[in-house]
């Protein structure tokens, strides 16, 4: 299991698509609001938690895909369903592998993109908690998209059609964290359905794609 | 005999077509009657005024809108765990129809919000639930539509469907977490409760009757485009069986 | 240790059964040669029997847990290096080592090569020599031998005796004669006959 980890992790950091990729679009994301929206800055310390949530969101969206298709088309896929780890573990793995690669690095980048969206002090603590309880679900919800897409040759799109309503709930709760958190008021609520949604996500959602993994592998 | 013998697709279908006559005329009927009857043969709200008839629309919409989604549900368990073909080709059928359903309520109901609130849009929990619903059924219909194989599809699409199911109820909790709104509550069924009180949050009896009529016509029509639609996707994957079968055999 | 042993096996591709009625046995150090022309289902055997895709009738047993399957693909990843690719296929099988598998493919000049820089036949050589360190007893080749020049299918050939000779078992879908000495099974006459339609039966087949 271990094994599987280090060799995705290493296959991110050497394909320089991992890192740099999901870092370089939350970037671009939240230098592009200012433009939309304004820069008045009460006005942007108002959408900041919103925004960094939505543009994390959004980032980890951008690299499902290749999470599971790189190891369908050379046929790693067949390989690792005959090998005595569970297809559930598999999963489970790519899943963290992903979070790893891509939501870690977007946790600890949103605080620099905070400054940039003029989030008020009391946020911070609370934005990187929340997207540090939430991203790891929105990779094993976005595991699941990819299980079910894996065979289709243009997944790409459909992909992110299955897999944004899955966000919804995680989305909800994980940017009123951090907006009631940036206005100071009481946390406890989204702060447990957050961590909730991701303990529950990970619970039991491997069991869903790795069914779906199956069915696409016969 | 047992439920399970209308499993079997010839069953299925002589049997259904049986049924299917008197279902268009009795839903259809039991549509103009119960429309005709709300619009013209209600007196206006005192408060809502002639706008609250939209309701004879908007409740049976947004009633067959979910109870299409809990039959895709339905079907979708019972594809995996006894493998029953029409099962899955019933849940497919009925996803279009719910997804119209949907659309329906929803645009009912900004017609009907534009009076009432002043804004056609409001981001509702309720409002917002059935969006929501409605980005579900698109994702749902589009994964049928992307997979060649039917057996991969219908088990794919039955996965999807489980955990769309859980996420959609976590959604409506979140949503309603997010923002509480605008909408009345469910007034109809309290209204059948507590009948002949016409006070403002409910829907008295001279209004309910006309609305009960629409909401059995709406299910029962709905129930007839999914035998209907079934019945194509039956034919449509028989076809399939066969040219697959000349190829083989070629 | 126990063989592999099939009976009455009935495969389905695309929904439709290709072959039927296929029974055999693998005893240790036995191995089995899959004849039959293209598209007869030589792969879609195979994979059934890998577990990857559930029989139509019949049964598989003997293979849980003890199959190592060699596909089209080779699963490589052509970042990693040749000792990567090796040490992680080794290590998710239970950590074998993988000095024998780069010996018995002469890859030791190209161990530290990343596997995207290696020609077709070196990729093929690369994909055989997993098989090495799953420590898996029964293999299961699909057309093992395609990109590989006449020495290589030499050393492959080696290398599946090896085995042999140390109780494993090996299913080959090939056209070339290795020159092992194991029976060869025809897929020709297990063609999936199907029988006329005329009821509306519940599969659809």
């Amino acid at each position: 299991m271990i094994a599987l980890l280090l060799r995705d992790i290493r296959l991110a950091m050497r394909a320089g698509g991992g890192f740099g990729l999901g870092l370089a679009f939350f970037l671009i994301v939240c230098t592009l609001v200012p433009f939309a929206i304004g820069p008045q800055p009460d006005l942007l310390a108002r959408v900041a938690p919103g925004v960094l949530w939505l543009g994390a969101l959004l980032a980890c969206l951008l690299s499902l895909d290749r999470m599971l298709a790189l190891d369908w088309e050379d046929g790693s896929l067949d390989l690792l369903a005959t090998a005595p780890l569970p297809l559930e573990a598999v999963v489970l793995i790519k899943a963290l592998a992903h979070w790893l690669t891509t939501g870690l690095p977007l946790v600890l980048a949103a605080p620099v993109l905070g400054v940039l969206l003029n989030l008020p002090v009391e946020g911070y603590g609370w934005l990187v908690l929340s997207l540090a309880v939430g991203t790891p679900a929105l990779s094993i919800i976005g595991g699941f998209g990819a299980a079910l897409t894996v065979g289709l040759k243009r997944g790409g799109l459909l992909l992110s059609l299955l897999v944004l309503p899955l966000y919804v709930p995680t989305l909800i709760f994980g940017a009123e964290l951090a907006r009631r958190g940036a206005e100071a008021q009481p946390t406890t609520t989204p702060l447990l359905m957050l961590a909730g949604i991701t303990a529950g996500c990970l619970a039991l959602l491997p069991l869903a794609s790795a069914a779906a993994l199956r069915v696409n592998l016969r | 005999m047992s439920l399970w013998d209308y499993a079997n697709p010839k069953k299925f279908l002589t049997t259904s077509e049986k049924v299917m006559p008197a279902l268009w005329v009795v839903s259809i009927a039991g549509m103009v009657i119960g429309l005709v009857w709300g619009f013209f043969f209600t007196p206006d709200d005192f408060r809502q005024g002639s706008t609250v008839k939209i309701i004879y629309l908007h409740v049976p919409s947004a009633l067959m809108a979910i109870n299409a989604w809990l039959m895709m549900l339905v079907a979708s368990l019972i594809w995996i765990v006894r493998r029953h073909h029409v099962s899955a080709l019933a849940a497919r059928a009925a996803a279009p129809v719910g997804v119209t359903m949907t659309l329906i309520a929803l645009v009912t109901g900004a017609i009907w919000g534009q009076p009432m609130w002043g804004t056609w849009w409001a981001w509702d929990p309720r409002l917002t639930s059935f969006l929501i619903l409605f980005l579900f059924y698109l994702g749902y219909i589009a994964l049928w539509e992307a997979i060649e194989d039917p057996d991969t599809a219908a088990d794919l699409t039955s996965v999807l469907c489980l955990v769309g199911s859980v996420f959609a109820i976590l959604s409506r909790y979140a949503v309603n977490f997010w923002n509480q709104g605008l909408h009345q509550g469910s007034s109809v069924f309290r209204a059948a409760a507590v009948a002949g009180t016409d006070t403002e949050e409910k829907v008295s009896n001279i209004f309910f009757a006309p609305l009960l009529v629409c909401m059995i016509s709406f299910a029962l029509f709905f129930i007839v485009l999914v035998l209907y639609r079934t019945g194509t996707e039956i034919r449509a994957r028989r076809a399939r069986a066969l040219m697959a079968r000349e190829r083989a055999q070629a | 240790m126990t063989g592999l042993s099939i009976s009455d096996l009935a495969v389905l591709r695309g929904g439709v059964p290709v072959l039927e009625g296929i029974s055999f046995t693998l005893e240790p150090g036995q191995a089995v040669i899959l004849r039959g022309p293209n598209g007869i289902g030589k792969t879609t055997l195979l994979r059934t029997i890998a577990g990857l895709q559930p029989p139509l009738a019949g049964t598989v047993s003997g293979a849980e847990d003890r199959i190592a399957y060699a596909a089209h693909a080779d699963g490589i990843k052509p970042t990693l290096s040749v000792t990567e690719n090796l040490t992680f296929w080794a290590s998710v099988f239970g950590g074998q080592d993988i000095a024998p598998a780069i010996a018995a493919f002469r890859l030791e000049a190209l161990a530290q090569r990343p596997a995207g820089a290696l020609s077709a036949g070196q990729k093929r050589r690369l994909g055989l020599a997993r098989m090495l360190v799953t420590g898996r007893p029964i293999w299961l080749f699909d057309e093992p031998t395609v990109s590989l020049d006449r020495e290589a299918v030499g050393w492959f050939a080696d290398a599946v005796r090896t085995h042999l000779a140390g109780g494993g078992m090996a299913l080959l879908a090939t056209h070339i004669d290795l020159g092992l000495d194991g029976q060869v099974l025809d897929l020709a006459p297990f063609k999936a006959v199907l029988d006329h339609l005329d009821d509306f039966d519940e599969a659809f087949l």
